[in-house]
């Protein structure tokens, strides 16, 4: 359904200093810089397939959907989407396709999502009855009600975020590509989004490429995930297989009752901080339960926590190591 | 075509559904068109004492002019700036990747989205006030002079958009175009007076770089019956001029946009 070969966008941005003194600077001397959003990204998605675009701010990400949905030119390499080179954005291409952006949305603001939904089903040439159906099924699932007849403004941004994929679900798209559609909502929101889209994927076999940086809608979606970072693809495959070559080590936060010396952490994984009574250490999962018994039976503990490092920060860090 | 006449149905469906949301706007907007028109008009009479006449245009033909500049004016309230105005929001919010994904041509997208009522009533008053200066010149209305009349009025639309949509489209590239559509109201300002009011140098410039002439002056002297054929058949081409370079420009622009756009 979707072929991606040796895909790379380069953006030329004028380096330009701020203030007039810095335009006529520009203005005399051009000077430009590349940033190399895309480098060298290659995959191919299969019809039907749920897969999970990860990657820190910034890795290049919005880059790659907005080339499979046309919107940019690639800078080189080849895209292929159900059948159509995306730039062209020939009409039947348009038809199978759409965008769901966390950050932007297509709804009008101060009318009911109703009103957009109409406007939609014209452009696309949906009969009203067809719409109608489609949008009693879609609110339902959504569990959108009369939400749709309120105005936009005047929705929470869990509901707008519903109604805007009822919006660009309408004309029956056969490949979904989601730009962070959880961005911003609470965690709630997140789960219902989420159920809805494995849901989506489930009934109608349409194929769904989504972006995130939060692991939770990866790992609740995806059983495949793409993780770009800096613009290069580094990993491509099961979920599992990723997270333990990313999260090696979990985070554990103690908060002791008397301060203890460094030494007294030998044999508990590796120290990060050690600040009165607060200590931070990074252990192996395999020894979790055993460090975690030992701190408990050599420490009195006042409180204790273990936590994931968030997925940028774990990226980072790998490749700060250098292991690519 | 059948899906383009429903989407437009829709898209002036929705703007009048917003426009009701803010009833009191529309009175008060309609009290400036009549206290706009009536200042304009005041001034005119400064210029045209009657009996006087300035360039051969005696204050009942100049009226036509007035007339005509008040429906343009109307016409850019109702269409042009709700419409044209947007595409810098489209381009700064990025919405107008919504748009370019839509299987529509976007730049009947962009012109048609919306529409503002309240500039009807300029357009109404316009024109009654243009069929008042004809009457009052003894104009015989027969049915090929209103054709002809309607048929200007129709070359002069497309002019316009055309002239608003390439500055319109110039905020692609740059997000600051506003000021430029008020530097282009300022030289259609120069249409609510026959163009023989000017000094020659300046007819020149009205007449081929923007063609303001053929806004209101023309059609006036069309709906007077001096008009020659060689100045409506240059109307013609122009028309079809502007909006070839209007679309052409469009789509350069698009090709700009998607080849950098964030
Ligand atoms: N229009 C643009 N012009 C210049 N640089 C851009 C533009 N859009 C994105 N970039 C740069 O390209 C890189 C990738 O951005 P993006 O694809 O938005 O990342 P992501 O969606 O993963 O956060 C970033 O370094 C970003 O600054
Ligand atoms: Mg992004």
């Amino acid at each position: 359904m979707i072929t991606v070969e040796r895909l790379s966008k380069t953006y030329r941005v004028a380096d330009k200093q701020p203030g007039l003194a810095g335009t006529l600077r520009h203005f005399l001397r051009r000077r430009q810089r590349d940033v190399f959003a895309v480098r060298d990204v290659s995959f191919e998605i299969a019809p039907g397939e749920m897969v999970g675009f990860l990657g820190a701010n910034g890795a290049g990400k919005t880059t790659t959907l907005k080339m499979l949905c046309g919107l940019i030119y690639p800078s080189s390499g080849q895209v292929l989407v159900a059948g159509h080179q995306p730039q062209r954005r020939h009409p039947d291409f348009l038809r199978r396709i759409t965008l769901v952006m966390g950050q932007k949305q297509q709804l009008i603001w101060d009318l009911p999502p109703m009103d957009s939904l109409r406007v939609n089903a014209a452009v696309y040439g949906i009969p009203d009855r067809v719409a109608s159906r489609r949008i009693a099924e879609l609110s339902d699932l959504l569990e959108l009600g009369e939400e749709l007849t309120r105005p936009v403004r005047k929705l929470s941004l869990g509901q707008r975020m519903k109604a805007e994929l009822l919006a660009a679900l309408l004309h029956e798209p056969e490949v979904l590509f989601l730009d962070e559609p959880t961005l911003g909502l609470d965690v709630n929101a997140q789960m219902r989004v989420r159920q809805f889209l494995a849901d989506y994927n489930r009934r109608t076999g349409a194929t769904v490429l989504l972006t995130s940086h939060y692991m939770a809608d990866i790992t609740a979606l995806c059983p495949r995930v793409l993780l770009i970072h800096q613009g290069q693809l580094f990993h491509d495959g099961a979920l599992d297989r990723l997270a333990s070559r990313l999260a090696p080590e979990r985070h554990v936060r103690l908060e002791l009752k008397e301060p203890a010396p460094a030494e007294a952490f030998t044999g508990l994984g590796r120290l990060d901080s050690l600040e009165n009574c607060e200590v931070n250490l990074r252990v192996e999962p395999s020894s979790l339960t055993r460090v975690l018994a030992e701190v408990l039976e050599r420490f009195e503990v006042r409180d204790l926590e273990v936590n994931d490092p968030p997925i940028d920060q774990l990226i980072g860090e790998l490749f700060r190591q250098g292991s690519l | 075509m059948g899906r383009y006449w429903r989407t437009l149905r829709r898209f002036w469906g929705t703007a009048l559904a917003t426009q009701l949301e803010y009833q009191l706007n529309v009175v008060v907007e309609l009290l400036a068109v009549v206290l706009s028109l009536g200042g304009s008009l005041l001034l005119l009479s400064l210029f045209f004492g009657p009996g006087r006449e300035l360039g051969g245009w005696n204050w009942n033909q100049a009226l036509i002019v007035q007339g005509f500049y008040t429906v343009f004016d109307g016409m850019t309230t109702a269409w042009l700036r709700p419409n044209l105005g947007a595409i810098v929001t489209y381009v700064r919010e990025g919405t107008l990747d919504f748009v370019l994904l839509k299987p529509i041509d976007s730049q009947f997208w962009v012109s048609l989205r919306t529409f503002a009522p309240a500039g009807l009533s300029e357009v109404v008053l316009g024109l009654g006030l243009a069929g008042w200066g004809a009457h009052q010149s003894g104009v015989v209305l027969t049915p090929p002079l209103l054709v002809a009349v309607l048929l200007m009025l129709m070359v002069a639309a497309v002019i316009l958009y055309s002239l608003w949509f390439l500055i319109a489209a110039t905020s692609i590239w740059f997000v600051k175009t506003w000021n430029a559509t008020e530097v282009l109201r300022a030289v259609l300002a120069s249409g609510r007076y026959p163009l023989e009011a000017y000094p020659a140098s300046l007819r020149l410039l009205f007449t081929l770089v923007v063609p303001v002439a053929f806004l209101t002056t023309v059609p006036a002297e069309v709906l007077l019956g001096r008009a020659s054929l060689p100045l409506l058949a240059l109307g013609f081409v122009l028309a079809g001029g502007f909006f070839a370079a209007a679309r052409g420009f469009w789509l350069f622009a698009l090709r700009h946009y998607t080849s950098a756009s964030s």
